[in-house]
């Protein structure tokens, strides 16, 4: 056995003065970063334990607690960075592959603070959205060119659409990434909010089939939890290709994760490993998407909006053209920032494009095809605030997704450790003495309390631009201006320069 | 410095509009007047008229009329326009001096008929035969730009006051039943005859005060259609929509305008059900077509005109009526210019119509007679 290269990444800091040793950290670290020394009758931190979650920082009775980077540092090397030199000491020491959590952190250019938004002034007035009407509906699913109209009534039934209202879901988090309280925020908040939450491939727990009309119920490669009830009791179905956190591969629930309230979700028996093949393995090529879409829609008798999930990877304008001549009724596209529960390292880091331009280029092909109209668009990975939701919309989509947005404002604080199931949060893990820190009505609340807020931005930056519905600012790139971007990443956007 | 067209510029502006019920032809010199009052709406760089019924001996003809840069546009599009078309009279369009309109273009009008041949061989209706001419003529030739090609009716138009540019196309000795009018105030152009408006497309012709804020939304939804929207104004862009629902997809007049003043949702919830799935349907088919920020718009057709203002009434716009004759403007002044006493005078709601159509229509303009009767094709096939 050689020597342990690894060193600790942060450092505790107890402020011994105010610590009391009540022995509340030791109890919200499921890192064990805190222990209790009996012999000298104090509470002690390990520093290597610690993945800087804040939980015993926040619950900490009198703050004696703050975590730092850990001050050791290795001698300056623009090329062999810390990160990049821990990463090798511990592949070298474990020979595995290195596994994170949520999305890609490296400084890769984040093209919405690359964009700026338009404000009326003068010619064209701008719009209060305390005085007029402002109006964020919008129906995702496909759309005929025409309507047959006579006499006022409509003669033709439209294609099934979801009505949202606001341009806002919740990504898709299985239970099993993800716990069940959280699933219960987030079932709960988009119903309150009129929009819709993403079971994940992991099926629909039994509590929550009475959320099913603001369900999206997703169908992967593993096809955990696929019943002909949950393809029905969902408002839409979500077959998921990829993922922008790790195109091209698939997924992992470890036995451990699997009790009994997920067993009987995914219909796995207990303990059993939930392997997610990297492709469907019904699915190698556009054809026999087509067939999945449509037996997807023969199972539900054509009621329900069948949705394509996919990365966005470079040929995307291309593959997204495919699915929605295959029939499905939205492409929702994940940008490579896109969050996960777990992923290589190496893939989350570097596969996969940047969301702006595959929406840009998606939404500028299916135009050019003509077939803008056949299917909405959404995307995530990542929407972090209104200003990215009103910068996406103006690209051309219909509405977006967001995960760690979500996961954020039910206390998450990107630790990246999702895969190591002891989220101190209690939201990804299945441990019940962590699992029962996430009250599903405070959770609900805030999520609601984030929808809302983005909605009255949205509005406020709507009304600036002089637009009071949604449908007005879809594709209207000509209200952002780009800064900051080369004539090409422009050209890819669609937009002006700042200026133009 | 770029050119309409080239660039997007903003305007506000002055629209008016006289109209006939039964029919009837009268001079351009009311609707001169009437402009001219709301001088201080424009600034001197556009100006335009759109007539309806001025072209009776030709009224089987296309009305093309165009702008030359130059000498060799001219030559260009008339060796086009050959191709594609029989022309059966041509002419300078008669102009008057009048001291404040310098460098005006060449204006030519020419009266043709679609060469059937080719028109058989196209495959498609005579008037998107014409359209695509149209289109390929302003996107392609250099210098050279159809402004006007309906039947029966003409627009003239050009960079100066309205009343100038009246002045100058002798509108006053024009006789129509329908006629529009713009004065512009662009807040930046190098004026260009081009851009001034009414815009128009077949008989089609639009007049606008406003600037949309939906404008890519629009101009790229529409795109998918075929329409290029080469000057990258609001007006064209509305022409377009209109085009496209009313004729291209046969969409009721009342649909049209519920989609681009589209009812809000909340008025939506209070409907009745067949009417709130009508409008649902409406807002999430055609949303892309929603005509956002504020306008004044008068539509004109064969058979009459459509006035309509955005769904806040964020643009002034009034109507009024006495007998036979109905008039909408920017403001009841330019109404009164002209009808001291009507007999009624109202001022639309936001997303309210103000429809005015020929004694005995029903629609804006005639269900497509998708070009030549049968026995005229079969005819001219013959003689071919």
């Amino acid at each position: 056995m050689s020597l342990d290269f690894a060193t600790p990444m942060f450092l505790i800091e107890r402020n011994k003065e105010r610590c009391f040793n009540c022995q509340i950290c030791i109890r919200q670290c499921a890192n064990e970063a805190h222990k209790w020394d009996s012999k000298k009758g104090q509470v002690y931190s390990i520093d290597a334990n610690c993945v800087n979650c804040h939980r015993c920082v926040l619950m900490c009775p009198t703050r004696a607690l703050s975590v730092k980077k850990f001050p050791w540092e290795f001698r300056y090397n623009a090329n062999w960075t810390p990160e990049a030199i821990r990463q090798v000491y511990l592949q070298a020491e474990s020979g595995g592959v290195l596994l994170t959590g949520m999305g890609n952190d490296r400084p890769y250019p984040v093209y919405w603070d690359h964009m700026l938004l338009n404000a009326s002034q003068v010619t064209n007035p701008s719009i209060d959205p305390l005085r007029e009407p402002m109006e964020l509906k919008t129906y995702l699913g496909r759309k005929p060119d025409v309507l047959k109209i006579k006499k006022g009534k409509i003669l033709e039934e439209m294609p099934p659409q979801l009505e949202l209202d606001v341009p806002i879901m919740f990504a898709a988090m299985s239970f099993g990434a993800i716990s069940l309280n959280a699933h219960k925020s987030l079932a709960a908040a988009a119903k309150k909010m009129g929009t819709y939450w993403n079971t994940g491939e992991g099926g629909l727990h039994a509590d929550l089939v009475e959320y099913g009309s603001n369900t999206i119920v997703q169908v992967a490669s593993g096809r955990f939890g696929v019943n002909r009830e949950y393809l029905n009791v969902g408002a839409a179905i979500e077959i998921k290709i990829g993922q922008g956190a790790k195109p091209g591969i698939g997924g992992h629930l470890p036995g451990e994760k699997v009790g009994e309230e997920i067993s009987k979700t995914r219909m796995i028996p207990q303990g059993t490993d939930a392997l997610s093949p990297a492709p469907h393995h019904d699915i190698y090529s556009i054809e026999d998407l087509r067939q999945l879409i449509f037996s997807l829609k023969e199972a539900t008798e054509y009621t329900k909006p069948v949705f394509v999930k996919i990365a966005a990877v470079h040929n995307v304008a291309a593959i997204a053209s495919g699915i929605v001549r295959a029939g499905a009724d939205a492409v929702v596209i994940d940008g490579f920032r896109g969050g996960t529960g777990a992923a290589p390292l190496r893939t989350r880091d570097s596969v996969g494009i940047p969301i702006e331009f595959a929406l840009a280029a998606v939404d500028t092909r299916l135009r050019e095809e003509g077939i803008r109209n056949k299917a909405s668009i959404v995307i995530g990975g990542t929407i972090r605030n209104s200003a990215d939701v009103v910068k996406a919309i103006a690209l051309g989509a219909d509405a977006v997704y967001i995960g760690t947005a979500a996961l954020l404002a039910l206390g998450c604080h990107i630790c990246q450790k999702c895969y190591t199931g002891k989220c101190n949060w209690g939201i990804a893990t299945q441990n019940p003495q962590l699992t029962k820190r996430l009250n599903p009505e405070i959770g609900q609340e805030r999520l609601t309390n984030l929808l809302k807020a983005w909605a009255h931005e949205i509005e406020e930056l709507m009304g600036g631009m002089g637009i009071n519905a949604l449908e007005s600012l879809r594709g209207n790139r000509l209200m952002l201006r780009g800064i900051g971007l080369n004539d090409r990443e422009l050209n890819i956007l669609g937009i002006k320069a700042a200026g133009e | 410095m770029l050119k309409e067209g080239q660039i997007r510029i903003p305007a506000g502006c002055a629209i008016s509009g006289i109209m006939n019920r039964k029919g009837e032809v009268f001079s351009g010199r009311d609707i001169i007047k009437s402009i001219a009052l709301m001088h201080e709406r424009s600034n001197g760089l556009g100006g335009g008229f759109a007539a309806y019924g001025i072209y009776p001996e030709f009224k089987k003809y296309y009305a093309f009329h165009i702008f030359f840069e130059n000498k060799l546009a001219k030559q260009e599009t008339e060796f086009l326009l050959k191709k594609y078309f029989q022309i059966d009279y041509d002419e300078a369009i008669p102009t008057r001096k009048v001291s404040s309109i310098k460098k005006s273009p060449i204006i030519w009008r020419y009266f043709a008929k679609p060469k059937v041949n080719r028109l058989i061989a196209h495959e498609a209706s005579e008037a998107e035969y014409v359209v695509e001419f149209v289109m390929k003529v302003n996107s392609e030739i250099e210098g050279a730009f159809i402004f006007s090609s309906g039947k029966n009716m003409g627009v003239f138009k050009g960079v100066g006051y309205p009343e100038e540019i009246g002045d100058f196309f002798k509108i006053d000795e024009y006789k129509g039943y329908l006629w529009t009018a713009h004065g512009r105030f662009p807040t930046n152009t190098p004026g260009w005859w081009g851009g001034a408006h009414p815009f128009t497309l077949l008989n089609w012709s639009v007049v606008h005060n406003g600037e949309i804020s939906s404008y890519d939304a629009n101009r790229r939804y529409l795109e998918m259609y075929g329409y290029k929207c080469t000057l990258m104004t609001d007006t064209e862009a509305i022409t377009y929509i209109f085009d496209l629902l009313l004729r291209k997809f046969g969409l009721p007049l009342e649909s049209a305008v519920n989609i681009v003043a589209a009812p809000f949702w909340s008025n939506i919830e209070r409907m009745e059900p067949e009417r709130k799935k009508l409008m649902k349907s409406l807002r999430a088919v055609f949303g892309s077509l929603l005509i956002n920020g504020p306008f004044s718009i008068i539509l004109g057709g064969e058979n009459g005109f459509v006035a309509l203002n955005d769904r806040l009434k964020l643009r002034s716009l009034v109507a009024a009526e006495k007998g036979d004759i109905i008039y909408v403007a920017s403001e009841e002044s330019a109404i009164r210019e002209v009808c001291p006493n009507p007999h009624r005078v109202w001022a639309p709601q936001g997303g309210e119509p103000v429809i005015g159509l020929l004694e005995g229509k029903e629609g804006i303009f005639d269900v497509e007679d998708d070009g030549l009767a049968e026995e005229e094709i079969l005819q001219q096939s013959i003689a071919l």
